[in-house]
Formats: C-alpha cells, sequence, structure tokens
C-alpha cells in the first residue's frame, strides 16, 4: 500500500506543480488521468525517487520512504516505466531484463516476459536497446522489465505514449492480464478511456492538486462526458477497428 | 615452460587456456615457445629481422591461427615483424594478442608490426587484444602497427581491445583496398589513471566499390588522454564510414579528429563523432530497477565496451 500524505513540490525557481497531495493507493489497478501540465508525471517521479517532494509523507507499506534514495525505493518493491524510455548503447535487451529481474535471466525467463508485452522474443533478447529500436518496441521493453521484477508497486507513466494504434489494442491485453495476475498495486498514468476502464479507482490531477477521486463507476461515465478523458478522435477510430 | 603468470597472460589475450587448435605461434619474453603449423598454414621465422611470416594457402577454410605475444619481464622491449600472406578465396580467422605483466621498475615494451597482405577474395577476421597488468613502476607500453593490403574483392574485419593496464599506446592502422573490398576496424579502448592511448586510421579507398567502416568506442576515465585521428581517403567511388563514441568521465581528455578526403566525384564518405559524459536518464533507469549509481555506472560502460 502506498500513502501519499500532503505532498508538494516546487521547482528550484519557485514554481508550485503539486499542492498538498494526499492518496491512498491500495488498489489493484490505480489509473491517474487530467489534463496535460497537472502534475502528474511528477508525482510518479515522486514516488520513484526521482524527484524528491518539498513538503509532505510518502510512506510504503507504512515505511516512510520520504527521503529515500531511487535504489533504495527500487530495492523496497517500486518499480517506474518511464513514459520515454531511455536508449542504451550497448546494453541488450536480455541485460536490461536480467538486471530488472535481479538475476541472471535464462532466455527462456527473457522470452516470457516480452511475450507478455507482445514482442515475438527470439527477435528482440540479443537486440541492442538503442536507436534501432522503434517507439512502441522500447515501450514494451520497458513494460517487460516491469513485469520481470514483479514488485509491489508498478508505475506505469502514459504507457500509450507513442505507441501507435495497432500496438495499442495489444498493449491493452497487457494491461488487462496484469490486472488479473498482479499481488501487488499498479499505478498508471494514462488518458486511455481503454485503460481508465480496466482502473478499480480513478483519481483526477489537476493544477497540481488532487481534484477528484472515487471507483470507476463513479468517476468514468462523467470523465468521458468532458475533455479531461480521452482524446476523443482516438476513440472513434478504437472502435471502428473494433467493428471491422 | 609457461609459469602461472604467463597462463594468466594468456587468459587474457587470447583465451587460451589449453594450446589452442590448428596452427599457433606463442611467443614469451622475446622468444619463441611453441609453435603448430598445419597442411594449410605455415609459420616461418624471418631471418632478417625478428618476426614471423604466416602463409596461409589459397582456398583454405575455417581455420584459425593464434599468435599471442606475452611479457613477464621488466625492463624488455620486444618488437616483431609478423607479415600475413593470405591466399585466394581463403577464409580465416587470425588471434592475436599482447599480454604484459610487468613488476619491476623499469618499463616493458612491445610494439609490433603487422602487415597483412589479402589475395583476391579473401576474407579475414582478425582479433587482436591488448593487456597489461604489474604492480611494478614501470609502465606497460604497446605500440602496435597494423598495415592491410586488400586485393580485388577481398574483407577483412578487424577487432582491436584494449581494455586495461596498458599505459602508453599508440596504435596505428593504414590500409588500401582494390576494388570491391572491404575492411570493417572496431576498436575498443577504455584507459584510466594518467594512461594515455593514441588512435591513427588512414584508410585509401582505391578500387572501385570498395568500402572502409571504422568504429571506435572508448571510455576514458580518471586524468587519462586519448586521441582519435581517423583519415579516409575516398579515391574511386566507393563508400567510407567512421564513427568515434566516447564516454568521458571524471577529469579525463578525449580528442576526436576525423578526416574525410574525396578525390573522386562519386566517393560517398561520412563521419560521425560523439563524446559526452554517461546521460542521466540512463543512470536513473538503472537505478530504479535497484542498482546503485556507481554500479549502473558500471553496468552502462561494460555495455558500451561489450
Amino acid at each position: 500500500m502506498l500513502e501519499l500524505k500532503h505532498v508538494g513540490y516546487e521547482t528550484d525557481d519557485n514554481k508550485e506543480i503539486l499542492h498538498d497531495v494526499s492518496l491512498t493507493v491500495n488498489d489493484r489497478f490505480v489509473a491517474i488521468t487530467g489534463p496535460n501540465g497537472g502534475g502528474k508525471s511528477t508525482l510518479a517521479k515522486i514516488i520513484a525517487g526521482i524527484y524528491q517532494p518539498t513538503s509532505g509523507q510518502i510512506l510504503l507499506d507504512g515505511v516512510d520512504i520520504t527521503h529515500m534514495s531511487i535504489t533504495e525505493r527500487a530495492n523496497l518493491g517500486v518499480s517506474y516505466a518511464f513514459q520515454q524510455p531511455v536508449r542504451f548503447k550497448g546494453l541488450r535487451v536480455k541485460d536490461l531484463l536480467s538486471l530488472a529481474a535481479g538475476k541472471d535471466t535464462s532466455v527462456n525467463e527473457a522470452c516470457s516476459y516480452l511475450s507478455e508485452v507482445g514482442l515475438c522474443a527470439r527477435d528482440y533478447i540479443d537486440r541492442e536497446v538503442n536507436a534501432s529500436l522503434s517507439g512502441g518496441e522500447l515501450k514494451r521493453i520497458e513494460i517487460a522489465m516491469v513485469l520481470a521484477r514483479g514488485t509491489k508497486l508498478s508505475i506505469f507513466d502514459e504507457p500509450e505514449a507513442g505507441i501507435d494504434l495497432w500496438s495499442f489494442q495489444n498493449l491493452i491485453r497487457v494491461f488487462e492480464k496484469m490486472y488479473e495476475q498482479t499481488k501487488g498495486n499498479i499505478l498508471i498514468i494514462s488518458h486511455q478511456e481503454r485503460i481508465l476502464n480496466i482502473a478499480d479507482t480513478i483519481v483526477v490531477i489537476k493544477d497540481g492538486q488532487v481534484a477528484r477521486i472515487g471507483s470507476r463507476a463513479e468517476l468514468l461515465p462523467a470523465l468521458l462526458g468532458s475533455a479531461d478523458a480521452a482524446n476523443p478522435g482516438c476513440n472513434v477510430l478504437t472502435s471502428k477497428i473494433e467493428g471491422v | 615452460m609457461i609459469d602461472a603468470i604467463e597462463k594468466n597472460l594468456l587468459h587474457e589475450v587470447a583465451e587460451l587456456d589449453a594450446l589452442p587448435v590448428g596452427a599457433y605461434n606463442i611467443r614469451a619474453n622475446g622468444k619463441l615457445e611453441s609453435r603448430n603449423t598445419t597442411a594449410n598454414i605455415d609459420i616461418v621465422t624471418k631471418t632478417d629481422k625478428p618476426g614471423i611470416d604466416i602463409f596461409i594457402k589459397p582456398g583454405t577454410k575455417n581455420e584459425s591461427v593464434h599468435i599471442p605475444v606475452i611479457i613477464s619481464q621488466t625492463g624488455l622491449t620486444d618488437l616483431v615483424y609478423n607479415d600475413f600472406h593470405i591466399g585466394e578465396g581463403a577464409d580465416v580467422t587470425i588471434i592475436a594478442g599482447c599480454g604484459i605483466h610487468n613488476c619491476g621498475g623499469g618499463n616493458a615494451q612491445h610494439d609490433g608490426i603487422h602487415t597483412f597482405f589479402l589475395g583476391k577474395n579473401a576474407k579475414l577476421r582478425y582479433v587482436e587484444k591488448h593487456y597489461g597488468e604489474g604492480d611494478g613502476r614501470g609502465k606497460q607500453i604497446m605500440n602496435p602497427t597494423t598495415i592491410v593490403h586488400l586485393e580485388e574483392g577481398a574483407s577483412m574485419e578487424m577487432e582491436t581491445t584494449q581494455i586495461a593496464g596498458i599505459d602508453d599506446t599508440i596504435r596505428k592502422t593504414s590500409g588500401d583496398l582494390a576494388e570491391g573490398a572491404s575492411l570493417v576496424i572496431r576498436e575498443k579502448i577504455m584507459t584510466v589513471g594518467d594512461q594515455h592511448a593514441v588512435t591513427d586510421f588512414v584508410v585509401d579507398l582505391n578500387g572501385e566499390g570498395c568500402s572502409a567502416n571504422v568504429i571506435s568506442r572508448s571510455v576514458a576515465k580518471d586524468h587519462s588522454v586519448q586521441e582519435f585521428k581517423s583519415y579516409i581517403n575516398g579515391n574511386a567511388a566507393c563508400a567510407g564510414h567512421s564513427e568515434c563514441d566516447a564516454i568521458i568521465m571524471d577529469h579525463a581528455q578525449v580528442i576526436a579528429t576525423p578526416g574525410l578526403i574525396a578525390n573522386n566525384i562519386d566517393a560517398s564518405l561520412i563521419h560521425e563523432a560523439a563524446i559526452g559524459k554517461i546521460a542521466g536518464e540512463q543512470l536513473t533507469k538503472l537505478m530504479t530497477l535497484g542498482l546503485t549509481e556507481q554500479e549502473a555506472e558500471e553496468q552502462i560502460v561494460n555495455g558500451f565496451l561489450k
């Protein structure tokens, strides 16, 4: 269980990004949504330890992690999939999966993580995680790394960003499966209706604050009626594909 | 007889834990230690100067030659001239390597001058590894010179690695390529402490349709200095590419001087050079996987040089 208590964050030039955010993540699948620039990614980075909050407290299973480093939090069970995955010259997909799993993963293990995210494993395990991989491939590998870690808290920052429409269909299935299998908590930042549609709880972050919080049933209908949720153009296309 | 120190050097430079299969010539402390030839590969000691001639018969396939050099005496300067004659249509691998263990106060130096003559359509993979160790005050110095002559349709892939323990090195590589020949050079260098490494490539692309690709990846740590010079001369309708990619750390210095000289309107020459520190987001990513900053740095450097 993750608890945020009155978390605030100001940049070095005193710009307030987050203001008094209090939140408990105890469901299997919590989605954070809201307009761009509202502070969602900053919140994810604060939980992962990449940014230090300027006020408030963060607890993971009752342990105060507010001032812990990225490494300490990772070892306590926080995983974080970047919105824009990082490229590494020389490191292969298998190397990163081994580092994520904390042990030398066998080809079979590496393949199973990659298959989960819809990549044909044998084509990828020896590929370098460099500019030769497309944005969509990198995103999937990023998600596979979180699967390989299997920690109690997994944070995904806009997994749909940079993924084409065809790959997106598969991605939804990845998260649906993850929902069924997870023993921990999944925190996902997303604008996509179909991802919000899997969530137990939806949190709307706007102007650096928690604007609304509630169950999917309570919030989703209202969100779909507003501009805060999914890109409507994309929804239309998605439904057309399903109708084919 | 080879002792434990020399065995370790052989392992480091040639991954040899026993005598290799096929042809070999092992040189220890300036003298021939052991040699084996095969029906297709002959090794002959030069009579006019130190070194050997290696003759590979035309059409020889899937054979290999190991020619490691090891030095475990301090104060020794070893200079050899090795010439490789690769016959037409042969397809072979040559593994060279030099290991120095210097525990004395004097310098230990090995200067190898390797000249390759590749016949028509011959194919060669040449692997060269340099390694030094020692707890004395003396320096480990290596100055390898490689000269390659590629006839029509010949192709050569050269991999050179210098990861540890060489204090001073000037590595010179030059080549000339005839019609349809291709040369690929992959270099990996890491320098630490006050080490100094100079890489100097000159390639003449003389024949129509020939190509050269020079790829250098290096890591400079501490106060070390690296200089990378590469000149590709396009004298015909040819393709040349060189790429220098360096990670700079601590107080090191990296100097990259690429040179492209096109003497023909159909020469297509490209150079890419990048020098920079490890990207902060790479460290952050690996830290979110549970690595400390130092472990993350090691993984990135090891991967980069792999």
